[in-house]
């Protein structure tokens, strides 16, 4: 769908076909993180769909972000998740039984989902287009941070401090 | 006249730093936290310096504040004002000149700021904060003196000393507030303390389960809190912006939007419906008041805090500070009959009915408050501020002397026993101090003239009549004849007639036999928490210089308390005899101190006079007022109704100015009605004395066992001793009927459906079958080996692969659901 | 560039990521699916500032990030203490949520 639009007015071409591929790699990926049979493997798949996000905020033009997710997604979370699937044991292997008896269920609430939200976003938006824009300095960024949305984000060190704790009480072993 | 002079009303180092007043206790709570344990008097030291200190900073606010207003009238007699008598005036409203607006002095930061809007922190002060801070800290301050000795050896005393500062730093934070988020933060920081005060001796179950029950019930009324707050943030935000150059948080800009006009009449009625309901919670008026008396598990100086100065004031208060709202949101301007009054009304009824049947004497007190309160609730929904603030200021005083003396009793004369029928009785021998302060304030709790309560509760009763409500007049003076009554039957049993049980040095520590002797005393009389407020403290008294550990017999005859206990007494029962006087209405109007200092003026303000001290900071007003020409013959005249069309609160504003407080009307004191409510409080003494001398004394057989004889009067009885089956309605219906059935419908839906849906049809069906082998073929068999319990722990067990828990599932459904409405909203908006 | 791109994209992947939460039996696999959902949400941050043209989208995206890591961290904690506790991180055989 989302390669279908490519050339209308006003728009940058360029960007609009690197946008194509690279989605349509990440919904390639992203529906082989939820089918694969092998967890590892559906790791990986995770790994080529964060880069992908990755690579969709810098067309969007924020570095900053971009940058930030492959540190903390790519470099962390996914370090984790890897750590989390070797100290469970998950065989590197395929492995039957990953899914619920009851995953058809998933199918259709998804779809349903999917069906709702592309209607409501193609009824909104329909032609808006985004303006080229060069990319915002991160400066702005931090003074955003730390004069008008200071209070989330002293909340949100406090549920950062809270996570670690948390993490450590939960994991460590008595 | 004045309108463009600009004239500097004084201030001082006090009015503006009486954010202090606030600060202090909170920050001596931490160091008592923190470092109570280690220090020489477990912290008790930090609480008492702390609030010794509030009080002087709100002490010389509080005269400060007086010459302030002193000041603005000096200043207006310099810009040649003509006035009469110097005080004697009727409100301008009333006929009289023309007073100024006397603009409460802030000191505010901002606090917190979000994309615009901010946040204020400090205090704003004018009369009626000023009062209620010295109150709160001069209250707290001498009942922690009381502690000091009430709850020596405790085996959480520095933790009570803490809990205790934070409860008096919640509500001197929520009085001095500008803004109501500072009065939810003071409000919430009270319901906190409450809970941990209530439950302080949580060992005991029925103890935390009162403090859970003083939480939740408040909790029903803070929704109503946040609700009213949201909705008068978004009714008032314009015209605080436009106008005022602030928020729709800030209290003065809320009362000026509401006496506007341009306020939605809608929008005020539901904000203070909505407010209202919080301060029913609060202060625990009908139908709330359930939470009250169950609070009388905790120690008794919480009691005495709780009832008299901090908490439940905080409803009226509230009620009082954004008075305009409820003004016009209840039309109280045009005689409506206001939800405020209604529920007043029945409050006063209802409690002190309630009160003729507690045998713990606290509980009596308890709904002795609740009774006052609602006599405040009614002053303020009829229009009747000052002797509804009035009210709030003497209660405070012979209330929580009456809880001082029920703590001094209990703690040397009836062995920490609350049971007036098991443990008390002739004391008066043995304790004269406490007798002597109870009596005062018993006469001034009552309304007998010249002690406080006469001049506070017959101003409200004299006002209600006043203003037109004429069967409410009734209801407040058929109050005060029972108040009467039922002070009269606890006085008796507490001091008069045979000593009884631990009064008596009867050996303490035998509870069955106690509770059998109470079943055959009082067949019906089944008070719940007798047996457990008598074990109160029992454990934390073993090493108490009384020696009440031993079991010797003459440590335990009663016995007067010590000087730590006696001076917060006494000093309480001198201010229940004299603080009447500080706005004696009827012996002329230069008594009327409170009127003066405490009441704000109904004067319009011309906004260019209104300083901007820049958004989320609280209004400032630097110029008295545009005062309006209004020549000085008006004043005098009758009943005041001159001014019942015009003025503040009676009607738009004009162009540019606002509103800050209605302009309420004041009743003359007339000298029948004062003899008609003194004759009604002699009739109500009187009744209650001979009852209590034919029924307690004499045994009268007419009398005893009336219950049991008399149909109704059990009826009546079992009503009155089941208190109204509120709480039967509470837990078993409205538990039980909605939140039950909810759950059972959830469950049913995980059942039925969920699992239905993925499991399919036959495998219910073998389940089913599975369960009928298991429980019909092979339990019935084996049932009769295994016996019942086995049988119903089996079959729980057959029904547990039915249960779902599943995480996925859940995941499903909720996804789903959340896809099916978002469907049913985008269906609406499309059509 | 079209914005009903973006938004699609980020709509699919969360209908991807939520497929994965229902579907998946492995604890760890659904905790990789509420990542896709985070993500698809980040996106549509991203999308929205970039419309507006200003920061509050990116701002907020990056909040997003890192409540997205300290879950995680949470999140592999419970399930390693889990799979001590009963050597199985199969989420259908937990029953402590049994209604």
């Amino acid at each position: 769908m989302t390669g279908l639009i490519v050339a209308a007015d006003g728009v940058n071409v360029a960007q609009n076909v690197g946008f194509g591929i690279i989605a349509f790699g990440m919904i390639f990926a992203a529906l082989c993180v939820v089918s694969t049979k092998n967890v590892v493997h559906a790791a990986l798949w995770l790994v080529v769909v964060l880069g992908g996000v990755a690579a969709q905020y810098i067309l969007a033009a924020a570095e900053f972000v971009a940058v930030s997710q492959v540190l903390v997604y790519i470099g962390a979370v996914m370090v984790l998740f890897l750590f989390g699937i070797m100290l469970t044991r998950a065989r590197i292997g395929s492995e039957e039984g990953l899914n619920n008896t009851g995953w058809q269920l998933g199918i259709p609430v998804a779809l349903v989902l999917l069906g709702l939200m592309s209607y409501v976003i193609v009824d909104t938006v329909r032609d808006t287009i985004i303006p080229d824009r060069g990319p915002a300095p991160t400066e702005a960024l931090a003074d955003q941070i730390l004069s008008p949305y200071l209070v989330p984000f002293l909340a949100i060190s406090f549920v950062l401090l809270a996570a670690a704790i948390g993490a450590i009480v939960l994991a460590r072993k008595d | 006249m004045v309108a463009a002079e600009v004239a500097q009303l004084s201030s001082g180092w006090f009015l503006e730093n009486a954010w202090l007043i606030g600060l202090i206790p909170a920050v001596g709570f931490a160091v008592i936290i923190l470092f109570g344990k280690k220090l020489p008097m477990q912290g008790s030291e930090i609480g008492l310096g702390t609030l010794g200190a509030s009080l002087v900073i709100a002490t010389g606010a509080g005269i400060q504040w007086m010459q302030r207003t002193n000041s603005a009238e000096t200043e207006e007699a310099a810009a040649g004002v003509l006035r009469g008598v110097a005080r004697a005036l009727p409100r301008a409203s009333e006929g009289g000149a023309a007073e100024p607006f006397i603009e409460p002095v802030s000191s505010t930061w901002v606090w917190w700021q979000n994309s615009g809007l901010e946040f204020g922190l400090g205090s704003s002060i004018d009369g009626l904060s000023v009062m209620l801070l010295w109150l709160v800290a001069f209250i707290s301050f001498l009942v922690q003196i009381f502690s000091l000795d009430y709850v020596r050896g405790d085996r959480r005393y520095t933790h009570f000393f803490a809990a205790m500062t934070l409860f008096s730093s919640g509500m001197l934070i929520m009085v001095m507030a500008d803004n109501m988020v500072q009065v939810i933060l003071g409000w919430e920081i009270m319901g906190l303390c409450s809970f941990l005060l209530i439950g302080h001796w949580w060992e005991e179950e029925a103890n935390s389960v009162a403090a859970l029950k003083a939480f939740f019930t408040v909790r029903v009324g803070d929704v109503g809190l946040l609700v009213g707050t949201a909705i008068l943030f978004f009714g008032a935000n314009q015209y605080a912006v436009d106008n005022l150059d602030t928020n729709g948080f800030d209290l003065d800009a809320i009362q000026a939007w509401a006496l506007s006009g341009q306020a939605s009449t809608w929008t005020i009625v539901m904000a203070a419906i909505a407010l209202f309901i919080a301060c029913i919670g609060k202060s625990g008026q009908f139908p709330l008041h359930t939470w009250l008396p169950d609070a009388m598990a905790g120690p008794t100086p919480v009691s005495s805090l709780l009832h008299s100065s901090t908490m439940v004031v905080a409803g009226v208060f509230l009620v009082a500070q954004i008075y305009p709202v409820f003004w016009e949101g209840f039309n109280i301007a045009n005689g409506g009959l206001s939800f405020i009054a209604v529920i007043g009304g029945i409050t006063i009824v209802i409690s002190a009915l309630l009160a003729f049947v507690q045998d713990d004497i606290k509980k009596v007190l308890a709904y002795s408050t609740v009774s006052q309160l609602g006599y405040m609730m009614l002053g303020l929904g009829v229009g009747a501020w000052l002797p509804a603030v009035f009210h709030i200021f003497t209660h405070a005083f012979f209330k929580c002397c009456l809880f001082l003396c029920a703590g001094s009793v209990s703690h040397s004369g009836s062995h920490h026993s609350f049971d007036m029928k098991k443990d008390m009785g002739g004391l008066r021998k043995f304790m004269p101090i406490t007798f002597g302060a109870w009596v005062v304030s018993t006469l001034a709790l009552t309304g007998v003239f010249p002690f406080a309560g006469f001049w506070s509760k017959d101003e409200i009763i004299d006002n209600v009549g006043n203003n037109g409500y004429t069967f409410l007049f009734w209801v407040g003076l058929g109050g005060a004849a029972l108040t009467a009554g039922y002070m009269t039957r606890a006085t008796y049993l507490v001091f008069f007639g045979e000593p009884r049980g631990a009064a008596a040095g009867e050996h303490h520590d035998d509870h069955v036999v106690h509770a059998d002797d109470h079943a055959l005393v009082g067949a019906a009389t089944h008070s719940l928490s007798a047996a457990t407020n008598t074990d109160d403290g029992h454990g934390d008294h073993a090493d108490d210089d009384h020696g009440h550990g031993d079991h010797g017999h003459d440590d335990h005859g009663p016995h007067e308390s010590g000087k730590l206990i006696l001076f917060p007494i006494v000093v309480l029962a001198f201010l229940a005899t004299v603080s009447g006087f500080t706005n004696a209405t009827p012996l002329g109007e230069s008594w009327e101190q409170f009127k003066k200092y405490v009441e704000p003026r109904p004067e319009a303000v011309a906004f260019d006079a209104i300083i901007a001290s820049g958004p989320g900071e609280s209004v400032q007003l630097v110029v008295p007022a545009v005062a309006p020409a209004v020549e000085d013959d008006g004043h005098g005249e009758g009943a005041g109704d001159d001014g019942h069309s015009t003025g503040c609160g009676r009607g738009e504003p004009e162009a540019a100015t606002a509103c800050f407080f209605p302009a309420v009307v004041h009743a003359e004191p007339k000298f029948a009605k004062i003899l008609l409510s003194l004759a009604v409080v002699a009739a109500g003494y009187a009744a209650a004395i001979a009852f209590c001398i034919a029924f307690y004394k004499r045994r009268d057989p007419r009398l005893v066992g009336l219950t049991q004889r008399s149909r109704v009067a059990r009826a009546g009885y079992k009503f009155l001793a089941n208190k109204y089956y509120l709480d039967h309605l509470y837990e078993k219906i409205i538990v039980r009927g909605v939140a039950h059935p909810i759950a059972d419908a959830a469950y049913w839906i995980n059942q039925k459906v969920l699992d239905g849906a993925v499991n399919g049809v036959g495998e219910g069906g073998k389940r089913a079958g599975n369960w009928v082998y298991d429980n019909i073929d092979q339990k019935l068999v084996d049932g009769a080996v295994n016996g019942s319990g086995l049988v119903a722990s089996e079959s729980g067990h057959a029904m547990q692969p039915m249960q779902s828990g599943k995480v996925n599932q859940y995941g499903a459904l909720l996804f789903g659901a959340a896809a099916v409405g978002a469907i049913v909203l985008v269906i609406l908006n499309v059509s | 560039m079209l914005a009903v791109n973006f938004l699609l994209l980020a709509a699919v992947l969360f209908c991807i990521g939520v497929y994965g939460v229902i579907a998946r039996r492995n604890a760890v696999m659904v905790l990789m699916s509420i990542e896709l959902i985070l993500n698809a949400v980040n996106l549509n941050l991203i999308a929205f500032a970039v419309m507006n043209g200003n920061q509050d989208g990116q701002v907020f995206a990056l909040y997003v990030i890192a409540i997205a890591a300290a879950e995680v961290g949470v999140g592999l904690a419970m399930v390693l203490m889990i799979y001590r506790n009963r050597k199985s991180i199969a989420l259908d055989e937990l029953s402590e949520m049994k209604g």
